[in-house]
């Protein structure tokens, strides 16, 4: 089994301490005499790098899988009764370029009921294959239903790269069928990319988004990995269709379940911040509640929505929908403008992917500014009315 | 009824930063506590023993240290906690994390019900449920917001999803996933403390599974692995404005007219 081994002789006349805090899974310890390495350790082989005398990465070669049998990226198609989720284009866009690299085929796998009008649709967006399972007890999404025709079409398709968006289906479904498979999936891919030889890059925030991770599934088929939406570009739709839907059949017995659904509760419609193409962002600098009325105006001006970072939701001003970040939605607006956020790596990583980036921020050293096209050192309480005054001149003039 | 709830110990802040030169992690102390989500986990669980008299054992995979998150679920009304930590699962991935703790779950006997958190601020994944209940064999709700029944046979439970909440009926054993916010976690209690300060934490090792395949376990049974870390890119040129609030404003109204914005 490959491992890292600790060489004693080499710990002796270094300070344990320091060894330790080498590791950022706190996977060193010290006996008082003896180093060694316990369970927290995910071979990241940091250690390695900065004591190579005293650890060392011994590898041991495995039986290699022959990958040539498993062709294809394949994508989930996620939908919200019969509305395709738009993470599928996206993912539809990430995988033809991919695909285009090692000449591999791109599929669409669409599971539910009467899900026909779907299929068409997705022909528009330049998959090689629309392939759909449609039974009526898919109509809700249950798990081991669901499991069951992925597992089948896993089978019969043999796909090397499986995509699939980071909805809340997405999120319940991809790691079921990945464990079913004995397989690697990785969650919330940031980029992605493939190699000759089929391997799958995926790079995904770590530790709270204070670090990049690049991950590789080097011996095991297929490859998982889910992507937000708005990580990445959907392609255009085409006018011409290309293709047809190709129905696959599975035995009703498969589709067993130990759930049934009782109900299904609309929630009230609201606009998603995800959609908007302009964001005004509040962040703490906002003295007080009633403050915020200055963004939903500058907001309203530009015909965008307010978003605000996770202290306000913590001060009960916002709804927890409008938080932007890791623990929040991750947004790609045409233009966000941040007023008053100081651009903690959290918040930062839900939005770094806007098309431009205007910054309001007292601070000249505030860290929002290593992510801005435009950072205006100055005070939002003076900056926004003046700006908002001078906006509404503008559209008046405009008409 | 027997419920078991897995927990997890995080690092206390995620305020790391990596030393670009090095590829070392620059670290201020090293403080962990228990994953903020499973705190919800362990709650619902807790709400579930006093009105039916269930059991509740708490699980977790880790480093010794660990033992610590297993102390605070006592504190907090936890009667059993095991901590499944050996060198053999060194390295694990998600699937060889879920792979031994759901060895690790079927060591403790029958479960009816588990319960993980909806995510851990240091994996970040919420796969780990689901690929628990796949290696259990058994069916799971992600995102579950509220429980609506629980009775011998089944539970009730509203699952979030993004337009709807749908409202399902699943046949124990199952897991579930638990949304933060399903109720407000208590405080660890001092009384319970001085109660449990002699409870033991039971160890569950390698040799204590079922499976005694190494090759499922640790680094050997994880299909993906991590082929560097690198701080995240640094952005864009960017144009820095300074002067006047007054004139900013002006400026910034302007440009937006440039960008056709209004
Ligand atoms: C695991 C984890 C997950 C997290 N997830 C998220 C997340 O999803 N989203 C999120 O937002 N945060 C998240 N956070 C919190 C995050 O670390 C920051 O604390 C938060 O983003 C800070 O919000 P802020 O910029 O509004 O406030 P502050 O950091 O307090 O910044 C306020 C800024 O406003 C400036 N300012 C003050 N007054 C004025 C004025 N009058 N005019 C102009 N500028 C002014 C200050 O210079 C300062 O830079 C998370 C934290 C953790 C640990
Ligand atoms: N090492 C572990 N020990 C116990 N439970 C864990 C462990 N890792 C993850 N979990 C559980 O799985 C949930 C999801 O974790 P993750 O997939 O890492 O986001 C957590 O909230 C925990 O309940």
């Amino acid at each position: 089994m490959s491992k890292i081994i600790v060489h004693q002789n080499a710990v002796k006349g270094k300070s344990h301490d320091a060894l330790i805090k080498v590791c950022p899974f706190n996977a060193i310890e010290s006996d008082g005499k003896e180093i060694s390495i316990n369970s927290g350790c995910r071979m990241c082989k940091i250690c390695v790098k900065r004591y190579p005398d005293v650890f060392e990465f011994v590898e041991e070669k495995v039986a290699e899988i022959d990958k040539s049998k498993w062709r294809g990226i394949a994508v989930y198609i996620d939908h919200i009764e019969d509305s395709i989720h738009p993470v599928s284009f996206e993912l539809i866009g990430k995988a033809r370029e991919m695909a285009a690299k090692i000449g591999h085929p791109v599929y669409c796998l669409l599971m539910g009921s009467k899900v026909g009008s779907m299929a068409e649709e997705l022909l528009h967006y330049g998959a090689d294959g629309v392939y759909l399972y449609d039974k009526p007890e898919l109509l809700h999404f249950r798990i081991e239903p669901y499991t069951a025709v992925f597992e089948d079409f896993i089978n019969r398709i043999k796909p090397s790269i499986v995509l699939v968006g980071g909805t809340t289906v997405g999120r319940s479904l991809a790691p079921r069928v990945a464990a079913r498979f004995r397989t690697g999936l990785t969650a919330d891919c940031t980029m992605l990319d493939v190699q000759k030889n089929t391997d799958l890059d995926q790079i995904r925030p770590a530790y709270g988004g204070n670090i990049m991770a690049h991950i590789h599934t080097p011996n095991h088929r297929p490859q998982f990995a889910t992507v937000r939406y708005k990580i990445f570009d959907a392609p255009e739709r085409q006018d011409d269709a290309s293709g047809k839907p190709e129905y696959l059949d599975i035995g009703s017995d498969k589709l067993a379940s130990r759930i049934k659904v009782l109900e299904v509760k609309k929630k009230e419609k609201v606009k998603s911040i995800e959609d908007a193409d302009v964001i005004v962002v509040a962040g703490r600098a906002f003295k007080k509640e009633d403050d915020l009325s200055i963004a939903y105006e500058l907001a309203d001006l530009l015909g965008g929505m307010v978003a605000v970072t996770r202290p306000l939701i913590e001060a009960g001003w916002a709804d927890p929908r409008l938080q932007i970040g890791l623990s929040g939605r991750t947004v790609k607006p045409k233009l966000i403008i941040t007023c008053g956020v100081s651009g903690a790596i959290q918040f930062v990583a839900g939005m770094n992917n806007a098309d431009t980036v205007i910054a309001i921020n007292k601070d000249p050293k505030a860290q929002i500014f290593s992510v801005a096209h435009y950072a205006v050192i100055g005070d939002i309480y003076e900056i926004l009315p003046e700006m908002i005054g001078k906006l509404r001149a503008l559209k008046t003039n405009n008409r | 009824m027997n419920i078991t709830v897995c927990i997890k110990q995080v690092p206390g802040t995620s305020e790391v930063e990596i030393d670009e030169k090095t590829g070392v992690l620059k670290r201020e102390g090293i403080d962990s506590k228990m994953n903020p989500y499973d705190l919800y986990a362990l709650e619902t669980a807790l709400r579930i023993k006093s009105d039916k008299n269930a059991g509740l054992r708490v699980i977790s995979m880790g480093p010794p240290q660990a033992e610590a998150v297993i102390r605070e679920a006592y504190m907090m009304g936890a009667d059993e906690g095991y901590l499944l930590t050996d060198r053999k699962f060194a390295g694990a991935d998600v699937l060889a994390t879920s792979y031994a703790l759901s060895q690790g779950i079927r060591s403790l006997g029958h479960s009816d019900l588990i319960i993980t958190g909806k995510m851990t601020t240091d994996g970040d994944t919420a796969q780990v449920g689901p690929e628990i209940a796949e290696y259990l064999q058994i069916p799971h709700v992600a995102n579950v917001l509220r429980i609506l029944e629980l009775n011998e046979k089944s539970i009730t439970v509203e699952m979030n999803m993004a337009e709807s909440v749908e409202i399902q009926e699943v046949l124990l054993p199952c897991l579930i996933t638990v949304e933060k916010d399903i109720y407000q976690p208590r405080l660890p209690s001092f009384k319970l403390k001085l109660k449990t300060a002699d409870r033991p934490v039971h160890y569950i090792t390698f040799n204590d599974l079922e499976d005694k395949d190494e090759s499922h376990y640790g680094l050997k049974g994880s299909p993906t692995q991590v082929l560097k870390i690198f701080p995240p890119p640094a952005k864009t040129t960017s144009e820095r404005w300074e002067g006047k609030g007054e004139e900013l404003g002006q400026r910034l109204a302007e440009k937006l007219h440039e960008l056709k914005f209004i």
